[in-house]
């Protein structure tokens, strides 16, 4: 095939691309139908590949998409399927019994359900002993097994055959994820995750693994950096300590609400997420699925209590649900999940998932709800909107409560960050059909453009009866924020560049060196940059961080909070760049190595990483 | 709805071939069977373009049937007039110590392959007295062709820019070396100026079970 390739300016391909995506937008508009959308070659498949070659109206733009897509996937029907709420995880009793260094026992047999892989014998894979074990002794343990998993993110009347993925499913009850584990400050977690993935990954991916909290303030051997993967056949217990920032340094005790508590109470995180961080393969294995949700309860000190009678009285139960954005592509001829292996920019996909399903629905009762929202990645920006145009009501920024709601019309969401917003259906008619969409064009992984345009409906919100209402006070404070007034110990700069047409911070590539050695308990400025042309989502491990500054002035308001994630580059806010970013950041409580990346998994997994190494202070 | 199983899909067993079930036949409408199962072997095939290349050896090769099938590869692109940031030379040389690094496994089941962007200059002869210049061993191949053969491989191999201007600014050609075990479909790559003990540990972490250690 003779390719078309424009050598013109970027902005005038593009406009190309955007009028090519326009026309696909009002052909669907227009509510032709499958059999004529066949005929004129816009569902793929060698023969409409031909088709749409050979239609007229399509074949000045064919060329230039296919360099945002590999290809198109299977036309869906929208709204078919309900949106897969994240089945909490039950706590259970793990054998043999969870300790401080490597367990020198193997994997016990326990009865389980139809499906779920057998994991007896598995073994505990290398690590260095749990720091801080007995002072954080496991009060709740959850078991769950990385494996093959067969989801249909298409509705059955669409034909398309369910893809394999690979996904994190609980031990006990054989559940899939996207799972949540319900974790409580106060109360230490023990995630034990094996390794059951086959060598066969059905085209991507690597059978092995390594499990990321993110956002945890957690000790570097139970942290899944990307170095401390291990092999099918073996499994991991993570130790998630849910306690503080400060626990062990500046702020042993502090008091809120009349609780006082370890750690600094301002602290406190709300909701976090874990995916697979397997070096290299970060990208592929989380697109296949490796991704959940941690959300952590501050009952202790009745504020985000997970029981709206209690506490910021924030909708909970079936009133709290987190939503997992992905966009993905599936294979015209086969209809199952594709990845663009050989990709370096980053990768988009031309259908949009949530929790699992392609443009679900979710009935919605006349009240306010809770709705936790998390990018997925690997390259996707999305600016989200309601379309009634009724405004949001942010309650977090990167999961962590704000000072104080704020109202918002639309919210921009880098990859890998989250927001917990307050959506109220009390005002909307029983009947009515609300969508949340995204509208942030993005025609290439390197970033959005960052013009608003027609939206694409990613979840419709089917009004439904009248339910009694949380009593939650928009108008309330929620959280203060930490205070930035620590000593700094180190001021350092790390410039996210492409270096030689390949990924670099500080012009150096990944490597298994440390980059930096930060004495713990001791507070930094760190300065994110990068240069225009591209979109960088920066991401330390160990501890959020505030910023300071953005370009040298204050940051926007719902950045006013504690963040762990940052987006520096291109068309960051706006249509503008925005190179410069800087934080305040500590290294409390824990030692060991943590990464530090660029969260486009796309360019983190060629070279867009440092290591840095958290060391007990010499004295 | 059944929370257990709210994704639709069951559980398959971990050790289970990748397949999937097709949906029972008489519940699609005829127009709607057109989803087949692709094998492994065909999709691996697919791929990669099959290309015909030219080695510095002068000999004529299929790039998937004789380059890539069932073998560990490390595979860039340079060209020998390389002067923009004249980071060709420095590739090569970094990835001649790859290859001492490799060992005698390269050339047995491991191999590498440096793809020219200037093949009107870059003949199997110029590429000859380049190899031998860096002291290339066995195992390791120059290749060159057809213009527009080595350009669709090089758009097949990712080596490109979604900026279709810096794509086609020689210049700034992408300094990745992609590497991959072919029959298990893995695939990864990095800079090829990353440390060459970088670029070896990487090939190796993609092999199955090798002990990993922690640090």
């Amino acid at each position: 095939m003779r390719r078309n390739i424009i050598t013109s300016d970027t902005r005038r391909r593009e406009k190309i691309v955007g009028r090519y995506m326009q026309e696909i937008r009002e052909i669907a508009k227009a509510g032709l139908s499958r059999r004529e959308l066949l005929k004129m070659g816009l569902v793929m498949g060698a023969g409409g590949l031909a088709g749409l070659l050979g239609t007229r109206a399509f074949k000045p733009y064919w060329a230039h998409a296919r360099d945002v897509f590999p290809f198109i996937s299977p036309p869906n029907t929208p709204f078919q399927d309900a949106l897969p709420i994240p089945p909490v995880m039950r706590p259970v009793t793990l054998n043999p019994e969870p300790t401080e260094h490597p367990n020198p026992h193997p994997a016990a047999t326990e009865r389980v359900p139809h499906g779920v892989a057998y994991v007896t014998g598995f073994t505990e894979a290398d690590r260095p002993a749990h720091q801080r074990w007995e002072q954080f002794l496991p009060a709740e343990m959850y078991e769950s097994i990385e494996q093959p998993v067969s989801n249909n993110f298409y509705p059955a009347v669409d034909g398309v055959p369910p893809s394999t993925v690979w996904t994190f499913v609980e031990r006990s009850t054989g559940a899939i994820g996207p799972l949540r584990i319900k974790a409580r400050y106060g109360e230490p977690v023990l995630h034990r995750v094996h390794n059951a993935l086959p060598q066969e990954n059905g085209g991507f991916g690597i059978n092995k693994t390594s499990t990321h909290l993110h956002n945890g303030h957690t000790a570097s051997e139970s942290d899944g950096g990307p170095l401390h993967g291990y092999d099918a056949g073996q499994f991991k217990d993570y130790h998630y300590a849910n306690a503080r920032a400060g626990f062990a340094s500046t702020h042993p005790e502090t008091a809120l609400n009349g609780r006082t508590v370890r750690g600094d109470v301002r602290e406190t995180m709300s909701f976090l997420w874990f995916h697979d961080h397997e070096h290299d393969f970060t990208a592929q294995n989380t697109y296949k699925g490796l991704a959940s949700f941690y959300t952590l309860a501050s009952d202790d000190i009745l504020l985000d209590t997970d029981d709206e009678t209690t506490g910021l009285k924030l909708p909970s139960g079936e009133f709290d649900i987190p939503m997992l954005f992905m966009d993905k592509v599936f294979g015209p001829t086969t209809g199952q999940l594709f990845f663009d292996l050989f990709n370096l920019d980053g990768i988009l996909g031309d259908k949009e998932t949530v929790n699992g399903k392609i443009q679900p629905f979710l009935e919605v009762k006349r009240r306010k709800y809770r709705f936790r929202l998390l990018g997925g990645g690997p390259s996707r920006v999305r600016e989200f909107f309601l379309s009634n145009g009724a405004p949001f009501i942010q309650i977090s920024n990167d999961g962590n409560l704000l000072p104080r709601p704020i109202e918002r019309k639309s919210i921009r969401l880098q990859v890998a960050e989250r927001v917990d917003v307050i959506v109220d259906f009390s005002k909307a008619r029983s009947g009515d059909r609300i969508y949340l969409q995204n509208r942030l064009e993005q025609i290439s992984g390197r970033g959005p453009t960052g013009n608003i345009i027609a939206p694409t409906n990613l979840v419709e919100f089917r009004v439904a009866e009248d339910a009694p209402d949380c009593a939650f006070d928009v108008t309330k404070q929620l959280l203060a924020l930490p205070d930035m007034n620590a000593r700094i110990a180190q001021r350092r700069h790390w410039k996210f560049d492409r270096s030689g047409g390949a990924w670099s911070v500080n012009g150096v590539f990944f490597n298994e060196e440390i980059s930096a050695f930060i004495r713990q308990n001791t507070a930094e400025i760190w300065t994110f940059e990068s240069g225009g042309g591209w979109v960088h989502p920066a991401h330390p491990h160990m501890e959020e961080f505030q910023i300071r500054t953005r370009d040298g002035k204050p940051p926007p308001i719902y950045e006013i909070a504690r963040k762990d994630m940052v987006g520096v580059g291109e068309n960051v806010i706006g249509t503008r760049n925005s190179g410069e970013v800087e934080v305040f950041i500590q290294f409390r409580d824990w030692l060991g190595d943590y990464p530090m990346h660029c969260h486009n998994t796309v360019h983190e997994d060629h070279g867009m990483m440092i290591l840095f190494k958290v060391v007990e202070a010499v004295q | 709805m059944n929370r257990r199983h709210f994704w639709g899909g069951l559980a398959v067993g971990a050790f289970a071939s990748a397949g999937v079930a097709l949906i029972e036949p008489h519940s699609v409408p005829q127009e709607k069977k057109r989803f087949a199962e692709i094998p492994a072997a065909e999709r691996r095939r697919n791929r990669f373009l099959n290309a015909v290349l030219r080695t510095h050896e002068g000999e004529e090769v299929r790039l998937y049937d004789d380059l890539i099938k069932d073998r560990t590869v490390l595979i860039n692109f340079m060209y020998t007039n390389c002067i923009g940031e004249a980071t060709c030379p420095l590739m090569t040389a970094n990835l001649a110590r790859v290859q001492r690094a490799l060992g005698p496994r390269v050339g047995r089941d491991i191999f590498m392959y440096s793809i020219t962007l200037d093949p009107e200059h870059d003949t199997p002869g110029v590429l000859k007295q380049y190899a031998r210049a860096f002291e290339v061993q066995q195992g390791w191949l120059f290749l060159t062709g057809n213009k527009d053969t080595v350009e669709a491989v090089r758009r097949n191999l990712g080596f490109a820019y979604s900026d279709p201007v810096i794509d086609q600014d020689r210049t700034q050609h992408i300094g990745m070396v992609k590497y991959g075990i072919e029959p298990l479909e893995r695939w990864a790559g990095c800079a090829a100026l990353s440390k060459p003990e970088t670029i070896v540990r990487n090939v190796f972490r993609m092999e199955p079970k090798r002990a990993r250690a922690f640090g």
